[in-house]
């Protein structure tokens, strides 16, 4: 080991470079194909491009184009009852789950694999196998009907009404367990004394976990919104796997919108525009979140 | 407090395993489809056992059914999503380590804004980078490659696997690297000497996230891979929802399975990072 003088200011020399050169080229990429690809897609939306990108803005007529669109407003309309449904039942069933095996179950570890494992999937498969349970002739319903119950239909996979909620059945079963390892780690980060106190004030256990321990998991509730309702508005590889956006396009989101479009049907202006009001929509709803979960986080 | 079986426990119980059956049942109907015959499902019904078992459509399924006018399985395709997820993993989790050194460790003036600023690479619809970025891989003649789709995974992969890093790092005490930079370790000693060692775990959990969430991938597959480099994901979709022919559930449930088999394994083998990984990436993602 060296340790000249002039060697040592060298390496004082590198240590001091050597942070930012290791940095720049992610930063590059960064700038480039987030903040870069951004900015083209954005520009591309304000211009009249359709089989092929030109560059001469053209103003807002794509997005004029897009809210005339019947299709968007069913993309969006479905955008919205898949959300709200998902992002509610997801969280319910997930805090159910949670609360249920936090009163010391034997055999936690087992019934949490079990809860968590469709995490691992990826939505398509998990599309592929409710595709097949949901199947009106062969799946759920003949079960029922074999059980003693001929008139029992369940065929919302094909009814362009009911479509989009066999995505929101699927969505809750791969991803609640995930929200119940969420709540589950804050349920144990609660100071188990406070609860001790509330019993011998004579509060009963469903009072104790409504008024004191629910409200303390506050700020899994903002990571949980948050998370979800990213899923929600990014979601794609499910609907596509489940229905296809169908039947005809009755259960179409924004993200099969911007694909269809952008990639199948040659409306590059417009698929631009769907995107970036994809991206509008992200913003718009994260960024209050965050904000409120920092705040939260603050507090205590 | 010790618990007899009152009979809240036994609704308790009663309700966890409930939801045990309605968490395995997909699981049951796919296995047990995937080894019926056609007569034995179009005659019996989704959750009764098999009559007799056949690995007949697991066979077709590796190697001869139909995805669109192919046919030759999912074999081909499994080794894509092989070939795509190893060197996008192991590319974006070592970038992601020196980045996460950097940003916690050799903090610099701005290095916080920088960061911020890459985090929002977490954030984005991908819907927003997709037409640029289709035509640059055009442009690069690797569209529909498997190594355009290693390109793409690593960039945006980045910037989880930084906070990652980033968030384990700043766990680890100052003095550690103090003492070490007085001794006179620099830059890459201090990382590969003393902080690697102990990033065991961080490396499992990002390589873990990073695996699952490529190998799981279907929206760059589909719009950048189509045609024959196309990923597992993509090829099962096509698979099933080819029309051609009898529809044959029994081949569709095993190629799903085939697909899911690596990320489950995982799972299986390594749930306790997984889990991990869930919940840091999702702190903040």
């Amino acid at each position: 080991m060296s340790s000249s003088q002039s060697q040592a200011s060298l390496s004082a020399l590198a240590d001091r470079w050597l942070p930012k050169l290791v940095l720049s080229p992610t930063l590059l990429i960064s700038l480039v194909f987030v903040y870069g690809f951004i900015a083209w897609t954005g520009w591309l939306s304000l211009t009249e491009s359709r089989l092929l990108p030109q560059m001469d803005l053209a103003g807002l007529i794509q997005y004029q184009a897009l809210f005339e669109n019947d299709r968007w407003w069913t993309a969006v309309a479905n955008l919205g009852i898949f959300g709200g449904l998902f992002i509610g039942c997801t969280l319910a069933v997930g805090l159910f789950l949670a609360v249920l095996l936090d009163q010391k179950i034997r055999a936690e570890g087992t019934l949490r694999t079990i809860y968590l494992y469709p995490m691992a999937l990826s939505f398509i498969v998990t599309g592929t196998a409710w595709k097949w349970m949901l199947n009106p002739d062969m799946g759920l319903q003949k079960v029922i009907n074999d059980w003693g119950f001929p008139d029992f239909t369940f065929d919302w996979l094909v009814d362009p009404d009911k479509a989009i909620y066999t995505v929101v059945i699927a969505g809750v079963w791969q991803s609640s367990g995930f929200v119940m390892a969420l709540f589950l780690a804050g349920l144990r980060g609660i100071d188990d004394s406070i609860i001790k106190a509330a019993q011998v004030d004579g509060a009963s256990l469903p009072v104790i976990y409504w008024r004191i321990i629910i409200p303390s998991l506050r700020p899994v509730f903002f990571s949980v919104l948050l998370i979800l309702s990213h899923i929600a508005i990014k979601s794609f590889d499910l609907v596509m796997a489940l229905t296809g956006g169908g039947p005809g396009t009755a259960s179409d989101v924004p993200a099969i919108f911007m694909y269809q479009f952008a990639f199948t049907r040659g409306q590059l202006g417009l698929g631009a525009a769907s995107a970036m009001m994809m991206l509008m929509t992200i913003v718009a709803v994260l960024v209050p979140l965050m904000y409120m979960e920092t705040r939260s986080a603050k507090r205590g | 407090m010790a618990k007899h079986l009152t009979p809240g426990r036994i609704v308790l119980y009663a309700a966890l395993v409930l939801m045990a059956i309605y968490y395995l049942l997909p699981l049951y109907v796919m296995l047990s489809t995937s080894v019926k015959t056609l007569d034995d499902i179009r005659g019996g019904n989704l959750i009764a056992l098999p009559q007799s078992i056949t690995l007949d459509a697991w066979s077709k399924a590796w190697s001869s059914a139909c995805t669109g006018v192919e046919c030759g399985g999912m074999k081909g395709f499994f080794w894509n999503s092989v070939k795509m997820a190893v060197p996008s993993v192991l590319i974006s989790t070592l970038i992601g380590a020196v980045n996460g050194y950097v940003v916690s460790m050799w903090r610099f003036r701005g290095s916080d804004v920088l960061f911020t600023l890459l985090l929002v690479g977490c954030f984005i619809p991908f819907q927003v980078v997709l037409l640029p970025m289709a035509r640059l891989l055009g442009e690069l003649g690797i569209a529909n490659t498997t190594s355009g789709l290693v390109m793409v995974h690593v960039i945006y992969g980045l910037a989880f696997t930084t906070l990652f890093f980033r968030n384990f790092f700043v766990t680890i005490p100052d003095e550690l690297v103090k003492a070490a930079r007085i001794d006179g370790a620099g830059f890459w000693t201090i990382f590969f000497r003393i902080l690697l060692p102990i990033s065991g775990p961080i490396f499992m959990v990002c390589v873990i996230w990073q695996f699952t969430q490529i190998w799981n991938d279907f929206l760059f597959g589909v719009v950048f891979a189509a045609g024959e480099a196309q990923p597992i994901t993509v090829a099962l979709n096509n698979l099933v929802n080819t029309s051609t022919g009898v529809k044959e559930y029994n081949v569709d449930m095993a190629a799903a399975i085939i697909a899911a088999l690596p990320t489950l394994f995982v799972y299986m083998v390594a749930g306790r990072y997984f889990v991990r990984g869930l919940t840091a990436g999702a702190v903040k993602g």
